[in-house]
């Protein structure tokens, strides 16, 4: 037993901490750097072409009009999503509504399904949808999940203490619901309101099909039809400005009131309301959002499958595409997470100002719409990098930007379960500082990691229009399959690529639904 | 023979000082108890020692090999420094087993035996080495982080607050444990601790932190009957401080004509009691000074405060000059004097003469 007396000590060495620190800030900064190249683009394209220029491509007609379709389009969904996912949530988590936790799940589902798909059915339902109308319709449906999770897991920590205070202060029913219940969801549905909005204005697939203008459709069209042009560019710098008018209208109404309970001891568990009469009223609600936003797709779906028979099931096309799609998405997945390292260490061991900024940068670029994302990309390789222009490098790169903050969130949080002394016992029993990190740190991260790895997974196998402008020629995913044979009106020859999305979504929606249940506690 | 040397340490954390210049000789096979309050330096004094950080300045050195030499140090990872801290640190992922043996290389002839040997040592059955940390107690993670931290046989063992998380009982229980394993074990080993019972009790040797310097250094009984100044004199436990003329060995105070530990000096002089050696009898409430003898000192019991096996006492001097504070008396539970009772206060032992 004479392995571990007296250990072989090396010379002094300068601290090993501050080597690895550097090592890993240096890593964090290149990130942001890349991640900062979308909006470095930009306002570079905005600097280059002038000030003439710009006021000639963006103070035009078309500009005002697509202004116009982009304000009412988010004006009239987000407050719609609001209403339904609250009431929604209300009825599954404080009533007793029957079969509660079924109709949670199913207010959860939609999710599976990627926003071009639930329009594609619709479409094919309803041949005549179109215009504002019709996109608020399928964009609630398909968007209205984002507020229901985040507002169904806020009112099952509510503490009902609150609510029994309120009452027996004299408010009624309604006035508890509005006075106390209500603001209390706040963070929850600023929250959940601006991932909505920032999807509006992101989505391309969804609003073609029912022939409705928003600015990523008119910039798709634009880089189609001219290719590379500033109007296009310019188009894209007015949708990122609507970015950041979303982002600091959240920042600036969230405000500073304490959420968290006050007072030490365990909420008590409230006590269901109970419907009475109106129990089959309220059914009517979530039985209707589910037929709505899951049997429309799933009846459409089964119809053009059969409509389509077995031809529709060309192995030699669908194969490569299940195949590609899956590559992508690891490959993807895999570097989205790599990269995520250092940023979600620094941001947890060594919290600063300079990892404030950096995060700050990630989150903004995460935040942009895919075609911003994809026409900077475009522009940067044909420029500066041409051996990489249309090769599987710019997509993957692409995909690393617009979904680091998936894969950063997670690994945060895994690697603040892991607390510094045990890094510390593991050295003090002869690791390395980076063996600490590798055998303890990461090994405790890596449940999040992989949460977060399978969430950018999602993300990139229904990703449609940054696969659309990068992608090599010759490589097809599932989504651009299917785009291309719904283009050509094929809708049955699209419905298994629609199916294969949403049977590989629908294990990720499960476990996105578990976790906002264990949150919450329960 | 000396196992740990630490040579004029100083640290800084931007402009707050954490340490001012610690100079600390370790025994070989000895038990060395740092205590002081929260923010002391303590925490950061036993950092610096294990090599998860470096000092701004200053030397360490066990058994005479250099460790750190201002900012240029050996890591943490090739001291061979055993270290357990407040809450255990178990890693979450592995077993018990796993855990004990985790600073064990793979290859390790009779591994398994000596992860059985250790358990044994901390006295946890050997069955649950298939368990997971959060399904023992926190008694037991304590001994399984010591096991851990002995595997590798350290040449020191560095103990941060690794008690505290314990209730009361099962706290005194596992220091006494604790101690005789290391002392059996014959390894040198430090204890950072804010508790002044636990650092008495458990070292031979006490040293106590002040604004990140060591305001003195001895065995645990000098220390609480001779601190170099009121302040540690407080804080190593109640003390009762008094103004007195000293001469010949003897002080001349509010309590009357008592022995001091200091024969050579004399003049004006602060003294220190400790409660426990002031002693009670009660007396008649008509009587007075003149009545008994002339060197009796009387007092009048203000507050008792019941605590079980001692009553603390707050005792007023009757013939003390105005504004003196109430003094502070542990007296056996058993015969308390009422509240309002007149007492007679004698002196038992030596005061302390503060330099």
């Amino acid at each position: 037993m004479t392995t571990a007396t007296i250990r072989a000590v090396t010379p002094l060495a300068r601290p090993a901490r501050q080597g690895r620190l550097s090592w890993v800030a240096a890593a964090a900064v290149l990130v942001s750097l890349l991640a900062l190249l979308p909006l470095g683009f930009v306002i570079w394209m905005a600097v280059q072409a002038g000030w003439d220029t710009v006021y000639a491509l963006v103070f035009r007609p078309r500009v005002g009009e697509l202004l116009v379709n982009t304000v009412l389009l988010v004006a009239v969904t987000v407050p719609v999503c609001v209403a339904l996912a609250v009431a929604l949530a209300w009825l599954t988590e404080r009533s007793d509504l029957p079969g509660a936790r079924t109709w949670s799940w199913l207010a959860v589902a939609p999710l599976a399904v990627p926003a071009f798909v639930h329009s594609y059915a619709w479409i094919s339902l309803v041949p005549g949808l179109k215009g504002l109308g019709g996109g608020v319709l399928v964009s609630v449906l398909a968007y209205f999940p984002f507020l229901y999770l985040p507002v169904a897991a806020a009112m099952r920590r509510l503490d009902p203490g609150m609510e029994d205070t309120a009452a027996s202060l004299g408010e009624s029913p309604w006035g508890v619901f509005f006075r106390v219940v209500l603001p209390q969801l706040r963070l929850a549905i600023w929250g959940g309101s601006l991932l909505i909005g920032l999807h509006l204005l992101a989505e391309y697939g969804l609003f073609v099909m029912i022939r409705f203008d928003t600015f990523t459709t008119a910039i798709v069209d634009q880089f189609q039809s001219t290719y590379n042009g500033p109007a296009a560019n310019m188009l894209a710098g007015v949708l990122v400005l609507c970015c950041f008018v979303l982002l600091g209208m959240e920042a600036g109404t969230r405000g500073r009131e304490r959420y968290a309970r006050v007072g030490s001891g365990a909420a008590r568990q409230p006590q269901p309301r109970r419907l009475g009469r109106f129990t089959a009223l309220c059914l009517l609600l979530p039985l209707l959002t589910a037929v709505l936003s899951l049997g429309v797709p799933l009846i459409t779906l089964t119809r053009w499958l059969v409509a389509g028979g077995m031809s529709v099931w060309q192995l030699a096309d669908f194969g490569p595409a299940l195949g590609q799609t899956i590559m992508l998405a690891l490959a993807g997945a895999l570097l989205t997470t790599v990269v995520a390292v250092p940023m979600a260490w620094l941001s947890i061991r060594a919290p600063g100002r300079l990892q404030r900024v950096l995060e700050g940068g990630n989150y903004l670029t995460g935040s942009l719409p895919g075609i911003v994302v994809a026409l900077a990309l475009v522009t940067i390789t044909v420029r500066v990098a041409l051996p990489i222009y249309q090769t599987v490098v710019t997509v993957l790169l692409a995909y690393m930007l617009m979904f680091l903050p998936r894969a950063l969130i997670n690994l945060r949080a895994g690697i603040a379960q892991a607390p510094v002394e045990l890094e510390q016992v593991a050295r003090s029993l002869g690791r390395s500082p980076t063996q600490a990190l590798w055998q303890i740190t990461l090994r405790l991260a890596a449940p999040s990691a992989a949460s977060g790895m399978a969430m950018v997974f999602l993300a990139i196998t229904t990703e449609l229009t940054a696969t659309l402008l990068l992608s090599p020629n010759g490589t097809q995913t599932l989504a651009t399959a299917f785009w291309s044979h719904t283009s050509e009106i094929d809708y049955a020859g699209a419905a298994p690529y629609a199916l294969i999305m949403v049977l590989l979504s629908l294990p990720l929606t499960w476990l996105l639904y578990l976790q906002s249940r264990r949150s919450a506690g329960r | 023979m000396t196992a740990l040397e630490l040579h004029a340490l100083h640290k800084s954390y931007g402009p707050v000082r954490a340490l001012g210049g610690v100079d600390l000789r370790v025994g070989e096979g000895s038990r060395t108890a740092i205590v002081g309050p929260s923010g002391s330096g303590k925490t950061t004094l036993l950092r610096i020692i294990a090599g998860f950080e470096a000092p701004d300045a200053g030397r360490v050195l066990l058994g005479g090999q250099l460790l750190a030499d201002g900012p240029a140090i050996v890591p943490a990872h090739q001291r061979g420094i055993g270290y357990v801290p407040q809450d255990g640190a178990l890693f979450p992922h592995l077993t018990v087993a796993d855990n004990v043996g985790f600073g064990l290389p793979r290859d390790t002839p009779q591994r398994d035996q000596r992860i059985a040997e250790l358990m044994d040592m901390v006295a946890l059955d050997a069955a649950m080495l298939q368990r997971r940390p959060h399904e023992l107690s926190g008694g037991q993670q304590q001994r399984v982080a010591l096991a851990r931290a002995l595997a590798q046989r350290p040449r020191l063992m560095l103990l941060d607050e690794p008690f505290s998380a314990l209730d009361t009982g099962l706290r005194a229980a596992t220091r006494k444990a604790v101690a005789q394993l290391l002392q059996a074990a014959g390894i040198t080993t430090i204890l950072v601790t804010h508790d002044q019972a636990e650092a008495l009790s458990f070292a031979d040797q006490v040293a106590v932190m002040r604004d990140g310097q060591l305001a003195q250094v001895g065995r645990p009984l000098d220390l609480y009957q001779r601190p170099v100044d009121p302040a540690t004199a407080s804080f190593l436990g109640e003390a009762v401080v008094l103004p007195a003329q000293l001469s010949n060995g003897w002080a001349e105070c509010a309590l009357g004509r008592i022995e001091a530990d200091d024969t050579q000096r004399s003049g004006a002089v602060q003294i220190m009691l400790r409660p426990e050696q002031l002693q009670l009898t009660e007396v008649p409430a008509n009587a007075t000074a003149d009545s008994a003898d002339s060197t009796a000192c009387l007092g009048e019991v203000l507050e008792a405060d019941f605590c079980g096996p001692v009553c603390e006492l707050s005792v007023r001097l009757l013939n003390a000059p105005q504004g003196n504070a109430p003094l502070l008396v542990r007296s056996p539970g058993l015969h308390v004097p009422a509240v309002g009772a007149r007492v007679r206060i004698t002196v038992v032992g030596q005061a302390h003469v503060f330099a």
